[in-house]
């Protein structure tokens, strides 16, 4: 079941548009924001409310890197991997951090704590190698800087 | 210097609010907008030679002057730019979103006048959350101000700006799935025709461009076409934000006449190669441009100076290839990332980036073989252009098939050494 704050803040994006079914990607962000990630179940209350199958929904969902659809820690680490960042030391980064977290791309530590993923170039290539944690931009990275970012997320 | 697109930004002190914008000249472009037909706005921008920003180049003034105009044009019409930037070592239209959203704002609302558009979207990627903040402050400060909603100033025109954040993904940004992410399907191109200026959102008309194509429309409403050619170099009109990433000295963005020098904005305003790193290579303007070597660092940055030396000036920002990074490494990496990104409809796009990114993945890991140039070389013309419903795969055959020319002897010690000689 969606509940109230889900419900009104979809009902807000669906404002925006002529049909329903565009607010899709926001509806199903909603509803990560207030619960982590979209559970099946979630995707089918989606679904109803935006009068479309759990199928058309789903597909929508499954095309967008940012869309969970299974369980994510409680933070987002998001490491470009792109090419100005791969020039300035991205694999460097990625080793340190696999190692301090002891997970790869696409996986979550045990405590729940961390999801690490890649992302297409973050818009910083001025500033690579860059990472993002949640909403936070973490630009201009070397391994030795990496362990006081990591700790300021519980 | 003059630099229109970027003259109220200032990173220090954040964007300017609506009184800080009108202060500085801002939504005096709209006014004179207004007292003009439609169409005249239109000829202003086709007279100003100002050419697509997105990447293609493609002439704004010709894009709109095929969508339907007067009473019998079918209604609502869409303007929708584009914001999506997910273009690997592109950097350029957050800097105008985060810098001067009212100047967006603004250039957005004459742009949809021009067109006579019913309503604007604004498609911000995921990762933009705070310049997506940003543009809806600015959008509800221009209702506040009738410079949006119903009558804008008075006038018979209404328009309605909204603000869409997607959810990440590359595809996006090309034109059709921008389309079709906004109506909430899953964003993978369109058969063309029809093009979207007659039957694009929804079915409407309506136009797709992208944020620094529109942001210089005020400008040149404002100063005339005369006005914006001179501002370039080469005539081709205006200025270009130009950014340089790698092993530079000073990483940056810069606003500079369009048709500077790829030499100058390295050298002069990048600063050069930092200490110890030599210049090997360049891609013009972003992960989907031929690399250039350094015998064309005298070509302008412009639509067709870059032609001639076989590149494109795609997005203008610059990532530069130095001599203490495998070309190899830097190919598979980009390759990597479009195979990933690729929406899977087209079968040479869906099975040749994956097979294309195998190989380059085992020529760096020392399992090259003596055919797999020929196989690259064989994929380049697979992928090619004309073959595939959308730009992404011809696309990532630029870097790929310059590489395969500029680079030949590295892949030749790849294969023949068994590894990458930069990992030993
Ligand atoms: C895979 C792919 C991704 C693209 N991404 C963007 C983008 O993020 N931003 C953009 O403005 N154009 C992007 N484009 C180009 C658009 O298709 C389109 O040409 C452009 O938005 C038109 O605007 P313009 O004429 O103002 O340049 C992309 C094209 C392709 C094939
Ligand atoms: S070229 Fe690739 S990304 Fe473009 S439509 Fe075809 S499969 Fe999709
Ligand atoms: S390549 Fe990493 S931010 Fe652009």
């Amino acid at each position: 079941m969606l509940d109230e704050r889900e419900r009104r803040d979809i009902e807000k994006e669906i404002g925006k548009y002529a049909m329903k079914q565009a607010a899709a990607p926001e509806a199903l962000k909603i509803v990560q924001k207030y619960r982590g990630w979209v559970t099946d179940e979630a995707l089918g209350d989606v679904a109803r409310f935006l009068d479309m199958t759990e199928g058309e929904l789903d597909s929508v969902a499954t095309s967008y890197n940012l869309i969970f659809r299974k369980p994510v820690g409680r933070h987002i680490v998001l490491m470009c991997d792109s090419v100005s960042c791969w020039l300035m030391g991205h694999e460097q980064i990625y080793e340190h951090v696999r190692e301090r977290l002891g997970i790869a791309f696409g996986q979550t530590t045990p405590d729940g704590r961390f999801t690490l993923l890649p992302i297409a170039c973050a818009g910083a290539c001025d500033k690579a190698p860059v990472m993002m944690i949640d909403e936070t931009f973490y630009v201009q990275l070397d391994p030795s800087k990496i362990d006081g970012i990591l700790e300021k997320y519980e | 210097m003059e630099t229109p697109l970027t003259k109220n930004i200032d990173p220090v002190r954040g964007p300017l609010d609506v009184s800080g914008y009108e202060k500085a000249g801002g939504y005096r472009a709209l006014r004179k907008a207004l007292r003009m037909p439609p169409r005249d706005v239109q000829k202003m921008v086709t007279d100003s030679n100002l050419r697509g920003r997105g990447g293609a180049g493609f002439p704004t003034g010709l894009k709109w002057s095929f969508v339907p105009m007067g009473k019998a044009a079918r209604r609502p019409k869409y303007l929708l730019i584009n914001a999506d930037e997910m273009e690997p070592g592109t950097f350029k239209d957050r800097f105008l979103l985060e810098g001067d959203p009212h100047s967006l704002v603004e250039s957005a609302i004459i742009s949809s006048y021009a067109i006579e558009a019913d309503v604007a979207y604004v498609f911000v990627r995921r990762s933009y959350s705070a310049a997506a903040r940003l543009l809806e402050q600015a959008i509800s400060e221009a209702y506040g101000k009738s410079y949006l909603g119903k009558n804008v100033l008075g006038s018979d025109y209404s328009l309605d700006m909204y603000v869409h954040v997607s959810a990440g993904r590359y595809m996006c940004g090309e034109e059709n799935g921008l389309i079709n992410a906004l109506e909430g399907r899953r964003p993978m191109p369109r058969i063309k025709p029809p093009f979207p200026q007659t039957c694009g959102l929804w079915g409407q008309p309506t136009v797709v461009n992208n944020v620094e194509t529109i942001a210089n429309v005020a400008h040149i409403v404002m100063n005339g076409p005369e006005w914006f050619k001179s501002l370039s170099v080469s005539g081709e009109g205006g200025t270009k934000l130009y950014g340089v990433s790698g092993r530079v000295k000073k990483p940056g963005l810069w606003e500079l006449p369009l048709g500077t020098s790829l030499g100058e904005i390295i050298d002069n305003y990048a600063g050069g190669m930092a200490e110890g790193y030599a210049f090997r290579a360049a891609q013009p303007g972003g992960a989907s441009t031929d690399f250039v070597l350094e015998k064309d660092l005298g070509a302008k940055m412009d639509f067709t100076s870059l032609q001639k030396v076989g590149s494109r000036l795609g997005t203008g920002t610059v990532v530069v290839l130095d001599d203490r990074s495998c070309p190899v490494g830097m190919v598979r990496n980009l390759e990597k990332f479009f195979a990933r990104e690729s929406c899977g409809w087209c079968t040479p796009c869906r099975e040749g980036l994956n097979w294309v990114a195998e190989i380059l993945e085992a020529i760096e890991a020392g399992r090259g073989e003596p055919g797999d140039i020929g196989i690259l070389e064989e994929q380049t013309r697979l992928l090619g252009p004309g073959r595939t419903f959308c730009a992404l795969a011809p696309g990532a055959m630029e870097p790929l098939q310059s590489a395969l020319t500029c680079f030949r002897e590295d892949f030749e010690a790849h294969i023949d050494g068994h590894g990458c000689p930069w990992r030993r």
